[in-house]
């Protein structure tokens, strides 16, 4: 499976889910400016929309999922130190 | 950098509902934001121990090194029950924003605007009403709001006032729990037959929505807007979950 599920995932239903939006703070720290308005193409379906629609589960880490098919986008886990890492094998491309 | 944090003080506290404050933050280094964007607040333990909240931005933009935040008390929570009970006007926190490219709207904007919010989702779309009242905008604007109870609702003087200034701005109330004597608006959740009736001529094949609550009301309203003729892309949603408070 090239789409492994984070526990994230699997105890956050649907109804748990926030946007993209919520997490553009965290994304800005990573890509030094704002991106939830650039576009982001879904590497599993193809679906292209903004970042700001991306669904967010939280849990140890942040993990943004395809609106359309729900494919695994992003991952971002902290480390301790605050440093980030992100795992971004999801996105075809982010377009701005 | 935009996105730096810097130091806000709470110059201002205003009671909205017995569960809701809002607060007038001083930035110094604000660039400015637009409304339906939402900041980062970051407070830090004596012990170390840091967290974090997003939060809409209520106020209008103004070009003042200013903005105000509405922030519901979450039970259970974390930062909003420090922000309600211990924070006073003088204390500084740690800020930084505006966050959101998205889920914005541009006062330039022509298209009728719909405005749908639950709770406190309120807060980013009176952002929108109050920066469209401050423009003169006057295309079509329709606010469907959802609340429990009447003592629940939140800006409800200000969105009466709104209401009442003849710039094609409606406002459509429900209350889901309770309803004083008289109540005139609707009784019941926000649902398709709800949207359609109060959509109905509201220009919708052109519209532009926004949507912000909590997720159930707003996967309900955005599949009920696009079931109505309103584009999918044209329905920009704000979820709020678990992870505030």
């Amino acid at each position: 499976m090239s789409d492994p599920q984070p526990i994230a995932a699997q105890f956050a239903p649907d109804a748990h889910a926030l946007d993209g939006n919520a997490v553009g703070g965290l994304l800005a720290e990573l890509f030094g400016t704002d991106v939830t308005g650039a576009d982001c193409g879904c590497a599993h379906c193809g679906n292209v929309g903004p970042l700001g629609t991306l669904r967010v589960y939280v849990a140890a880490g942040i993990v943004l999922r395809c609106s359309a098919c729900s494919g695994l986008v992003m991952r971002v886990m902290t480390r301790s130190d605050g440093s980030h890492l992100l795992d971004a094998r999801g996105a075809a491309f982010i377009r701005r | 950098m935009a996105l730096a944090w810097q130091l806000a003080t709470v110059v201002g506290i205003r009671l909205e509902t017995p569960h809701v404050k809002s607060y007038a933050l001083e930035l110094p280094a604000w660039p400015g934001h637009r409304a339906g964007q939402h900041v980062d607040l970051r407070l830090t333990a004596e012990d170390g121990y840091q967290a974090q909240r997003s939060y809409s931005i209520a106020s209008a933009p103004t070009g003042a090194p200013r903005v105000e935040l509405t922030v519901e008390r979450v039970k259970e929570g974390e930062v909003s029950p420090f922000l309600h009970d211990v924070v006073v006007v003088g204390d500084t926190f740690e800020a930084r924003g505006p966050i959101g490219g998205y889920f914005v709207w541009e006062p330039d904007a022509t298209a009728p605007l719909v405005l749908v919010a639950g709770g406190s989702g309120i807060v980013p779309l009176m952002a929108m009403l109050r920066h469209r009242a401050t423009v003169g905008a006057n295309a079509p604007a329709t606010l469907l709001y959802s609340s429990r109870t009447a003592s629940d609702v939140i800006y409800g003087a200000e969105l009466d006032a709104l209401a009442t200034r003849g710039d094609g701005l409606r406002v459509v109330q429900t209350l889901t729990r309770q309803q004083p004597p008289g109540w005139s608006g609707y009784r019941r959740r926000i649902d398709r037959a709800m949207l359609a009736e109060v959509l109905a001529g509201a220009g919708e094949n052109a519209a532009q929505a926004f949507v912000c609550g909590p997720t159930p009301l707003v996967e309900v309203v955005a599949q009920g807007l696009v079931g109505l003729g309103v584009p999918a892309q044209r329905v920009k949603t704000e979820r709020f979950g678990p992870s505030g408070g």
